[in-house]
């Protein structure tokens, strides 16, 4: 048995390893070390916990451990890389539901007994606990659903959705005074009941007004939430384990959700409202001018074996079509004859944070030809070739030329600059902001219609 | 001191040792420049154009030879004999001549000279040494000639030399072999590929590679190991075995390629014979070679000298003259070339010059003084090699992240903000709850700092181990798990499936992604 010192003292060495864990992350090299800490800071913080406190049965606490690991142990190393999002989100949704149910254990708890103002707070933190939790489960269920394709991916219009918003939020703040107000567990059982129902409604309907390739910002966000349950959580069991973990996936989250805010030059508050690039409106900008020319694969092949330097933009198109791999081939292909081959990464390029970063390593590609925006943008002028495969929004020049665009100021890959830009699409459909791209139409542009990966197979087998 | 500069009296020469804006250069330091009337014209000068620079035009060639103390020109002095004038007659005792000489080809001439008294600055023996740049012909007369052979040869090769894709069809770019990459052989790459051709470049010398790459043409190794370097960066005479591999690559290469520019030269040798008869007949018909070397008996078994040849199909340009098709340009340089040199003969800037033969550089190129023939020099003292190669690669300046500037303003209200909130809830909330806020918001701080050092590379697997560690909520189930309630512990033993299923799925999944991610060995 362990005294409270003693867990304490655990506790601060599993804080301190899973800060590691994610400052490793800021190198490839030291990433697989840092994953290391977290586990290790995982494993002594359930240790400590087990010897310090007395399950009623330790068989059944074993035993559920040892279902729950399998299960996830068995996701994790079936899951395939394109799929990522999908874990991710689904993953996020647990954080939510545990949250959801150590919330209600806690208000059950005969054990708890507070008075005056430390229930009043603790009344508070078990709300706020399950608000959020409830809020990152369904909403997390609703993104895997969009992103598994279950559900449709065009955003949910309801009428009247803001105000549907206001009325819930409106309503839980009155539910919350009811709460903490009740004289008796039996009459405050119901508005925490009523509460967690709303916020599982708020947090469906939020995720399914926002459109697909809004997802990286929706990851990001229900990241942060479910640090911030777990970190609600920490307040109501007076754990600061849980309270140092929650922050700081809380904060991860809302780094990574600015980051792809920036990306997209969009305000987190509109995203979160949704509703972006529902209809397939041209408005906003002139018409464009020129003529769309298709090449074939031969003349790819052809412009491919006369360039000296190739830069390749991959987007969700790429992993829709399962492209990673015969692209990585074509780039081993072109370094053998010579030629420079890079990637460029948008931040926001997929469904999810560094998304394409994963599908290319899944590749084999090596880490340090894959670039970011920001160091690829001004090689882009001095680049024969890029091939944009998948990807439309982010490499849309109107978002610098166009002021009425509804994507300017968004900054994108600058691909018009280099020699030719060869485009990999299925059709002329525009991308998910639902603007037409003048990339398509610039001289130097040229379309290779038909399935990515088709495309790049019979490219690879020509050359 | 009088500088003259005669006209140019050998056939087909239409430069001129001086142009306008050089003469008056030379003005500038102290000379008075006379120019032979018309000695520019070919070259595009005016007389006027002189008058206007401050030069006198003279209307005989024997008033500039006789008034002159200093005789500027191209080609080296006409002997007797010569069709329109015997030059060298006209030279004086204690006269200086500054010309292209040939000291190596022309031995009799530094004799001649020599006799006659005459001090010859040889323009075409300046010394490869850095200091030695600007006065270097050489470099400035090939420059010229490797950017107008690649003009001669698109004037002769019936395509273009650019790859495109027309609506009419598409039309592959024209392949080109530079052979040689001296300063002749990176013009004609730097105009090749201006003009979008496939450039590809041979030279024995394996230490140009970086300087052809960075003029973007592809640089063809030999599977051989020799170094070609001789003495002051000139190629020398390689081996047996170097040269059958060699002309094994350029007959591979006279298959696949459209045009072939040569421009191979050993000092005071003739030009190597690289492209043999039978390598050039596999060129595809309507290709075409250009010979560079042509004076020194040219680098392609079927150049003629000055001619252009048609043999099955394949054009041979072997002109001799192709700085002199550009005499503005290469009258201005070879002027500007002068001037430098005058500037290191008149330091004191008085219009005397002074040969000073401890001067390295002097006493490279001085081939006659004072009736004693000096030619060889000595070895130089540096190679110019290295110094050679460091102007080819210039560091990239590299591009500063743009940064949004942020108002002040608007940080300091949103710090009073946050710490009018902490003060809110210190105000009311009680002890023991300060406690956990204090950790709480020194963690957000802390993971603040660390998350914005992550690599964007690495988010996604951020965001799965993140997944991972917020499974800790399994240590709020696990104490629920002691819970006396059976309702606690049924939610717990739910909450704590799914938060095992967090835990092991995140770290595994991270793991195996993390693995994946390789740097190129």
């Amino acid at each position: 048995m362990m005294t409270q010192g003693l867990t304490s003292a655990v506790y601060i060495a599993a804080s301190i390893l899973f800060i590691l864990s994610l400052g490793g992350l800021s190198h490839q090299e030291s990433a697989r070390r840092g994953n290391l800490f977290g586990i290790a800071g995982m494993a002594i913080a359930i240790f400590a916990t087990l010897l310090g406190s007395t399950p009623t049965s330790f068989v059944l606490v074993l035993g559920v451990m040892a279902v729950g690991g399998a299960a996830g142990s068995t996701l994790a190393a079936r899951v395939e890389m394109t799929a990522m999002p999908q874990l991710v989100a689904i993953l996020h949704s647990f954080v939510g539901l545990a949250a959801v149910l150590v919330g209600f254990g806690s208000f059950l708890d005969p054990a708890a007994k507070f008075e005056g103002a430390e229930k009043v707070v603790h009344d508070i933190e078990i709300f706020l606990g399950v608000l959020i939790g409830a809020v990152t489960f369904t909403g997390s269920v609703a993104a895997f659903g969009k992103l598994q394709g279950i559900l449709h991916s065009r955003p949910l219009m309801l009428a009247g959705r803001h105000l549907i918003n206001l009325a819930i939020g409106l309503g839980c703040i009155w539910l919350g005074v009811l709460f903490v107000g009740a004289d008796s567990p039996m009459s405050a059982l119901w508005p925490l009941l009523i509460m967690t129902g709303l916020a599982f409604v708020f947090g469906l309907h939020m995720v399914l007004a926002i459109g697909g390739a809004d997802m990286p910002v929706v990851i990001s966000m229900l990241n942060s939430y479910s640090g911030w349950a777990a970190a609600a959580t920490g307040f109501m069991l007076a754990n600061d384990l849980l309270i140092v973990t929650g922050a700081l996936v809380g904060s991860s989250g809302a780094i990574l959700s600015y980051i792809m805010c920036r990306a997209m030059n969009r305000r987190f508050l509109s995203v979160i409202l949704g509703g972006f690039g529902g209809e397939s409106s041209t408005s906003g900008g002139s018409a464009i001018e020129g003529e769309a020319v298709a090449v074939s694969v031969d003349e790819t092949v052809q412009l491919l074996s006369e360039a000296r330097s190739v830069v390749i933009v991959p987007g969700y198109g790429m992993a829709v079509a399962h492209a990673q791999h015969p692209v990585s081939e074509l780039v081993k292909v072109l370094k053998e004859r010579g030629v420079d081959t890079r990637f460029a990464i948008h931040p926001v390029a997929g469904r999810m944070p560094g998304h394409m970063n994963v599908l290319l390593a899944e590749a084999r590609v090596p880490y340090d030809a894959v670039l970011e925006m920001d160091e690829i943008n001004s090689d882009l002028p001095d680049t024969d070739i890029v091939l944009v495969i998948g990807a439309n929004d982010i490499v849309n020049p109107a978002a610098q030329d166009e002021p009425n665009s509804p994507i300017a100021g968004m900054p994108v890959l600058e691909v018009w600059k280099a020699q030719t830009t060869i485009i990999l699409k299925r059709s002329m459909a525009t991308g998910y902001a639902g603007v037409d791209n003048p990339l398509f139409y610039r001289d130097n542009s040229r379309m290779l219609f038909g399935d990515a990966k088709e495309s790049i197979s019979a490219v690879l087998s020509a050359l | 001191m009088i500088i003259g500069v005669p006209t140019e009296r050998a056939p087909d020469e239409k430069r001129v040792a001086l142009s306008p804006s050089s003469a008056a250069g030379a003005i500038k330091l102290g000379f008075t420049v006379n120019i032979e009337a018309g000695a520019g014209i070919a070259a595009g000068f005016s007389d006027r154009e002189y008058q206007e620079h401050g030069a006198e035009v003279i209307g005989s060639v024997h008033e500039v030879y006789q008034t002159s103390d200093v005789i500027l020109k191209i080609r080296p002095p006409l002997g007797p004999g010569a069709e329109n004038e015997d030059e060298l007659s006209l030279l004086r005792s204690g006269q200086t001549l500054v010309s292209l000489i040939g000291p190596g080809q022309n031995p009799d001439l530094l004799d001649t000279l020599a006799q006659k008294g005459i001090n010859a600055l040889a323009m075409d023996a300046v010394p490869r040494i850095s200091r030695a740049q600007k006065l270097d012909t050489l470099s400035s007369m090939a420059n010229v000639a490797g950017y107008r052979a690649v003009v001669e040869a698109a004037n002769h090769f019936g395509r273009f030399f650019t790859g495109q894709v027309t609506a009419a069809g598409k039309v592959p770019p024209a392949k080109v072999l530079v052979i040689g990459a001296g300063v002749a052989g990176l013009a004609a790459i730097g105009a090749a590929t201006a003009m979008g051709a496939v450039v590809r470049a041979f030279d024995t010398r394996p230490e140009v590679k970086e300087q052809v790459e960075s003029m973007g043409a592809e640089f063809l190794m030999l599977d051989f190991e020799e170094e070609g370097a001789g003495q002051g960066g000139y190629a020398k005479i390689m081996s047996e075995a170097f040269i059958a591999a060699e002309m094994k690559l350029f007959e591979e290469q006279a298959r696949d390629v459209d045009i072939i520019i040569t421009t191979a030269l050993i000092p005071g040798k003739p030009a190597p014979k690289l492209i043999l008869a039978d390598t050039a007949r596999l060129m595809r018909p309507g290709s075409v070679v250009v010979d560079l070397a042509a004076e020194q008996g040219g680098n392609c078994e079927l150049t003629r000298p000055g001619e252009v040849v048609t043999e099955d199909g394949i054009t041979v340009i072997g002109f001799t003259d192709l700085t002199s098709r550009m005499a503005a340009q290469s009258s201005q340089l070879y002027g500007n070339n002068v001037v430098h040199l005058l500037t290191e003969l008149c330091s004191e800037k008085d219009g005397k010059i002074k040969i000073d033969l401890e001067d390295e550089v002097i006493r490279g190129l001085t081939v006659v003084h004072l009736n004693e023939v000096l030619w060889p020099p000595p070895a130089p003292r540096l190679s110019a090699a290295p110094a050679q190669s460091s102007a080819a690669e210039q560091p990239k300046a590299k591009q500063e992240k743009n940064t949004k500037p942020t108002s002040a303003l608007g940080n300091v209200l949103a710090l009073a903000v946050v710490l009018g909130l902490i003060l809110g809830v210190g105000a009311f909330a009680p002890k023991s709850f300060m406690g956990h806020f204090t950790v709480f918001v020194l963690s957000v701080f802390v993971g603040w700092q660390v998350i914005w050092n992550v690599t964007p590379a690495l988010h996604t697997p951020l965001m799965s181990v993140t997944n991972a560690i917020s499974g800790i909520i399994v240590v709020g189930a696990l104490v629920q798990m002691s819970s006396g309630s059976g309702v606690v512990v049924a939610l717990a033993a739910v909450a704590l499936f799914v938060a095992s299923i967090n835990i092991f799925g995140g770290f595994w999944v991270t793991q195996r992604m993390l693995r994946m991610f390789r740097k190129e060995s």
